[in-house]
């Protein structure tokens, strides 16, 4: 499986030349990093394109890296939109990425590429206020109607903001700030696992 | 004469034909729709975001409850990223057993759907047929897992347990006489794989009952052919999969093209419809039915004949047996270690995607090298259908509205999350 891919993205690498950053086939799979003013881009070659022909987005979603590695170890571009890419017709995937650094990230839709990209993109900007420049209707999708903020950025504590509850005397819900106290169960710990090390390097030796 | 207007209708959320907590803001001329806006995010509860704040294990009985009425299937689709990461390959065994018991739940599920679909549009009877049946499936579940709903069955390197010897006996109650009783435990008499044996013997005859009362029915054939058409273009661009995009007439199963566990090893076809259409949609379920029995009648004769291992022995991420722990120190402390801290997988990120019976359901693990997900994205496959709602139901009449909900097979557990 990996060395169909290693040629996909040869072929890739071809295609696109320096409009891609990087193009790398990982666990088996291909992901290519593009910029996000390459996007469409690359979107619409890998779509029409009859070598990739993905005719079918099946996902998108957002990625907060802000705290990948522990706590200020990350460097790089804070966000990143994530495409999963499949084509039915060579059997095959794709994992197309952009990195967003800016505040709020903004990228361009992809919406008239694929029709499928409408929800996820609504999704995303919802939960990590990505904003999808182009994109018809974005309106928060999974949260309360006047939510504020977007939950899933690394930033947002995981037991919220804020708490409802009925008022028996205004006889309607209320929000008030949380009464509960954050709690870690389980410490997040990295360890440094010969064994994988081992694996990488024999993949690499492949 | 006065002019007549649009006026929007709200539909739900507690709409009995609205699957749960669908909120539709419908835009209607008369009695025909012009938009449709399902609100949906009441049932979510942020599972992606628990999850990275626990264990790697802690999270599977966290996926049992996404689609809650397939369960496993949700699991394999997680434990697969795991497995990938890993690097590990359970047992032969335990892929037969997970291979089964995935085609138990794609059952369990078809027939949730079929019941409540069919009771939508009006047929009050499927539904208690298929409880009937959905009731079998749930002692399965239960036999092998010790939960009747929600399993937590499937782990890295294979599954918690192996098959029982022995099945569970009912008892005799004021409800149920001694005869009655008799009855019900008799099937239960012999193993696990005895009852889903004689279940898959008699389940067939089942499915054509269940046809007789709807596939000719002219009243089921008027609620449901040419209702909600997507051709196979529009398919492809909306994101379909799984039965929904076999309806339209496009044959692709991840359990033949991208096969895993042992899905390359099975005799089975992949049923395809031609109008994609809420009718064709039904037929290729009634036969994903059927075709789901095949399978498990081949995973059950190689069960019986090749005992062994269902899980890997290598604790540093499958407990140790609860008499090694009694006198090796060594597995004491994995069982501390594994119960507590949990294992870290290797920095990287990949995709795993399973034929769920919904479509495909794709797990997005980003690790970044500790003992929790960085980052864990539950592709749903109901959500991209759900989306399609507005273009399916543009143009169509009210009622129609709950045949075309009927038809995605929708749980709102996987699409809000």
């Amino acid at each position: 499986m990996s060395r169909y891919y290693r040629q996909l993205a040869e072929q890739a690498r071809n295609k696109f030349g320096n409009r891609i950053q990087s193009c790398d086939v990982e666990w088996g799979e291909l992901t290519i990093v593009a910029d996000r003013h390459e996007l469409l881009d690359v979107a619409v070659t890998l779509r029409d394109d009859p070598q990739f022909a993905f005719a079918e987005l099946l996902d998108v979603c957002g990625v907060d890296y802000s705290e990948y590695g522990g706590e200020g170890q990350w460097q790089g571009a804070r966000f990143a939109s994530v495409y999963h890419l499949l084509s039915i017709e060579h059997n095959h995937r794709l994992r197309l990425k952009v990195m967003l650094d800016n505040e709020p990230p903004v990228v361009p839709s992809v919406v008239d590429i694929w029709a499928a990209a409408n929800w996820f993109e609504r999704e995303a900007f919802d939960l990590y206020g990505i904003v999808y420049e182009g994109h018809p209707d974005l309106r928060r999708i999974l949260t309360d109607y006047g939510f504020i903020g977007h939950p899933f950025r690394k930033d947002f504590p995981l037991i919220g903001n804020v708490e409802m509850r009925y008022d028996p005397e205004k006889q309607r819900v209320v929000y008030q700030p949380v009464s509960i106290e954050p709690r870690v169960v389980q410490q997040r710990v990295i360890r440094d696992d010969h064994r994988y090390a081992d694996r990488l390097q024999q993949e690499e030796e492949e | 004469m006065p002019e007549i207007r649009n006026y929007t209708l709200n539909f739900g959320p507690q709409h009995p034909a609205a699957h749960g907590v669908l909120r539709l803001v419908l835009e209607m001329d008369g009695e025909v729709i012009q938009r449709a806006d399902p609100h949906v995010g009441l049932l979510h509860r942020a599972t992606e975001k628990l999850a990275e704040s626990k264990p790697y294990n802690q999270t599977i009985p966290y996926m049992d409850r996404l689609d809650y009425v397939s369960m496993m299937c949700n699991e394999h689709g997680y434990v697969l990223a795991l497995e990938k990461l890993l690097d590990i390959t359970p047992p032969l065994r335990a892929q037969y057993i997970r291979v089964m018991f995935d085609e138990l739940t794609r059952i369990l599920n078809h027939l949730m759907w079929l019941g409540t679909h069919a009771l939508d549009v009006g047929a009050m009877t499927m539904f208690l047929y298929c409880f009937r049946e959905r009731e079998d499936l749930m002692d399965m579940y239960e036999a092998v897992s010790g939960a009747r709903m929600h399993a937590a069955y499937y782990r890295p390197g294979g599954v918690y347990r192996d098959l029982p010897g022995k099945m569970a006996q009912y008892q005799s109650s004021k409800y149920k006489d001694e005869a009655e009783t008799r009855r019900i435990n008799e099937a239960r008499s012999g193993s696990l794989l005895d009852f889903i044996e004689e279940f898959v013997q008699r389940f067939p005859t089942n499915i054509d009952e269940y046809e007789t009362l709807l596939t000719d029915n002219r009243i089921w054939k008027q609620r449901t052919v040419g209702i909600g058409v997507v051709s196979p273009e529009r398919a492809l661009q909306l994101g379909f999969t799984g039965p929904m995009l076999r309806g339209s007439g496009i044959e692709w199963d991840l359990r033949k093209k991208q096969p895993y566990e042992v899905y390359d090893r099975m005799d089975f076809d992949i049923p395809v419809g031609v109008n994609g259409d809420c009718y064709d949609r039904y037929l290729v379920r009634i036969e994903e039915m059927r075709q789901s029995t095949r399978i498990i009648k081949q995973c059950i004769e190689w069960l019986r004949n090749n005992p062994g291992p269902v899980i890997l022995d290598d604790h540093k991420f499958a407990p140790p047996r609860r008499e090694e722990m009694k006198d090796d120190m060594e597995a004491l402390i994995h069982h501390f270690k594994l119960f507590t801290e949990g294992y870290t997988l290797p920095a990287g990120e990949v995709y795993t995607a399973i034929e769920h019976p919904k479509g495909e359901f794709g797990i997005y693990l980003v690790s970044d090298g500790a003992n929790k997900p960085y980052r864990l994205k539950v592709r749903a496959p109901g959500f991209s259908h759900l989306a399609a709602m507005d273009e399916m139901s543009e143009g169509h009449m009210l009622a129609d509205v709950v045949a075309i909900i009927g038809t995605m097979d929708i749980v709102f557990g996987e699409i809000d999350r």
